[in-house]
């Protein structure tokens, strides 16, 4: 076991080292000239010099890449070109917005979807199940942008219950935090659930096929017992996977849901760099979340050692 | 029996654990209206993208009046932002462009995206899956690069690229490519695998057939069915990622129509003109809905294993 989880735990550093080779050639990999299209169409040559000394462009390839490792694992992520702050600045400002969506999305998205993947299973084939399918297929296939669209036109614009965009702070006053995450929440909710009631269902409807679900039944155990005492602490296994598919979802998610409801989050602050093309902290922001994202799989991977036995061995 | 090789093995062995892929194809063209009938999920998911289909064939003949109605790119000040009505079925932009027109011309965009990567994904899939299937080499370098790649959420990746290589329908598709080849290549290195240590291989083997006919004869067309499941998943993810990106503004750019690029210029305009975003999104919605409900089908029918249990 402890082999297994030193393991995996080491896998982690070539992955990391990989998305940071990855991160740093997104540059290089521009057609033409970096420094030219971040400058954009009305920047002088002086602009382009000043552009390409910032980012040490003009640098050989090598040194390059070893002072932005050792500047990355110092915890420097460079400065964005247009505003000029920091990226840690810009990152610690948005920060909030975006761990209040995803935390709340994701506890929503659980508290939802695996009750009614669990009952859609129990319940298969009746109309429940096939209300619920419909919802989670619609949940999926529905775009979240023009998901976002319907409810702020429903909810904000026609009903008025909701602010239309912006976001205020829990600290401000919880009230208006409370609105102005409601709707992004809701969005987040809806899409994270649908995933999960799909992967839940499959997994408890494999589970109730088991021989032992049988043998418990005939044995004459209630449906409950079946259910509870069987069939969930089998399926709970697969549904731990559930959590690293949500958390790829929520991070994407958030980009979306936070342009839709001009949030200004950590998601807003990618769209609106690549639309600038504003390459420090495009780097920087893919490097963060990726090894979010490798964190978060880690912590499933390991997750399944305390939960099944089999892994172990 | 597509080989020589394979009809040198007594008839009663039982050498597949399921029907090989040919009669299962075989069974569903013979009674395809069978088969569709008998899954409502293929049924009204085909249905929906043929309709889908035509509409973008439609508009490109010369006299696309019957589907248009207007030329998508015609301006009119003084129509600005206005309601749908009979000369504007879908209502006018915030330029005064026909929303209809436009949505019509967007459902060619979404389709040629959507086939364009799925076709591009399977051709890319399949190759490095089966190479990596059967050469350990090959296998440790590619995996760990699709691994690798693998570790970045798929949007955040595309949205990186796009800042890289600059927005155009081209370099749309390309991305997306890129994004969902390392899934496919697993899918089909899965498959490869798992064949490989098939009683008929070794017996292609055995009668000396070489390393490149058994790929090409005996593993390759048995991958057909999980990559067009998988294919089909994918054709309605790269409509659904072009859409994302063209509402996030860093897609394809506004002069080519596209469901994603209506959808964010009608944004702005949501409380005096919601017409603009609503119906490119239903179409968006329905087209997406209609993919997920073929895979859901195609799993179904081409899936023994599913439907067996059923």
């Amino acid at each position: 076991m402890t082999a297994y989880i030193f393991k995996r735990v080491l896998a982690v550093i070539p992955i990391l080292i990989f998305v940071g080779i990855a991160t740093f050639s997104l540059v290089h990999l521009a057609p033409g000239d970096a420094a030219n299209i971040m400058a954009g169409d009305y920047a002088g040559p002086d602009d382009v010099k000043i552009i390409r000394a910032e980012l040490g462009l003009d640098k050989p390839l090598s040194t390059q890449f070893i002072d932005w490792v050792s500047r990355t694992l110092k915890g420097d992520f460079g400065k964005s070109i247009y505003s000029g702050k920091t990226v840690a600045e810009l990152v610690k400002t948005r920060l909030s917005p975006t761990i209040s969506l995803t935390v709340m999305g994701g506890i929503f998205a659980v508290m939802i979807g695996i009750p009614l993947g669990v009952f859609a299973a129990w319940r298969a084939g009746s109309r429940w199940d096939r209300a619920i399918q419909i919802f989670a297929a619609l949940g999926i296939s529905v775009p979240g942008f023009w998901l976002g669209f319907i409810l702020i036109l429903g909810f904000a614009v026609y009903l008025r219950w909701f602010p239309v965009i912006g976001y205020v702070g829990p600290t401000e006053s919880l009230s208006g935090w409370i609105r102005s995450i409601s709707l992004p929440v809701l969005l987040l909710a809806i899409h994270g659930s649908s995933v999960i009631i799909r992967m839940t269902r499959a997994s408890i409807l494999e589970v109730l096929r088991e021989d032992y679900i049988r043998t418990a039944r005939a044995k004459g155990l209630g449906n409950r017992a079946v259910l509870f005492k069987h069939a969930l602490r089998a399926g709970a296994i697969p549904i731990i996977t559930v959590v690293g598919a949500l958390a790829a979802g929520l991070i994407t998610g958030v980009v979306v849901t936070e342009t839709v409801f001009t949030i200004p989050g950590l998601g807003r602050l990618v769209a609106e760099t690549v639309q600038t093309r504003d390459f420090p902290v495009v780097q920087s922001m893919l490097m963060l979340l990726a090894s979010f994202y490798v964190f978060i799989n880690l912590c499933v991977d390991l997750a399944y050692v305390f939960f099944d036995p089999r892994v172990r061995l | 029996m597509t080989s020589n090789a394979e009809s040198l093995i007594p008839e009663e062995t039982d050498i597949y654990e399921d029907p090989p892929f040919g009669d299962r194809i075989r069974s569903l063209s013979s009674s395809s209206l069978k088969t569709l009938r008998s899954n409502p999920n293929l049924l009204i998911g085909s249905t929906i993208i043929t309709i889908m289909v035509l509409i973008a064939l439609l508009t490109l003949l010369p006299t696309h009046s019957i589907v248009t109605r207007h030329d998508p790119q015609e301006l009119s000040l003084r129509e600005r932002v206005d309601p749908p009505s009979s000369t504007h079925w879908f209502g006018t932009d915030a330029l005064g462009r026909d929303v209809y027109s436009r949505t019509m011309h967007g459902s060619k965009t979404s389709l040629y995206v959507g086939s364009a990567v799925a076709i591009l994904v399977t051709i890319t899939g399949v190759t490095l899956g089966v190479l990596v299937g059967y050469n350990r080499v090959a296998d440790n370098i590619v995996m760990r690069f699709m691994d690798g790649m693998m570790s970045f959420p798929t949007l955040i990746l595309a949205l990186a690229l796009v800042a890289t290589l600059g927005s155009s329908l081209t370099n749309v598709i390309i991305i997306i490519t890129i994004v969902d080849t390392p899934g496919m290549t697993r899918v089909v290195r899965a498959v490869v695998l798992s064949l490989r240590e098939r009683t008929y291989v070794d017996a292609a083997r055995a009668s000396g057939a070489s390393t490149k006919r058994i790929l090409f004869f005996h593993v390759a067309p048995n991958t057909l069915a999980p990559v067009i499941i998988t294919a089909s998943i994918y054709f309605g993810g790269a409509i659904l990622t072009e859409a994302a990106l063209g509402f996030l503004g860093v897609g394809t750019p506004e002069f080519i129509p596209t469901w994603g690029n209506i959808i964010s210029s009608g944004r702005a305009y949501i409380r005096i003109g919601f017409w603009i975003a609503f119906f490119p999104g239903i179409f968006l919605a329905l087209t997406v809905f209609a993919t997920n409900l073929v895979g859901d089908g195609l799993r179904d029918v081409l899936d023994p294993r599913l439907r067996g249990q059923e």
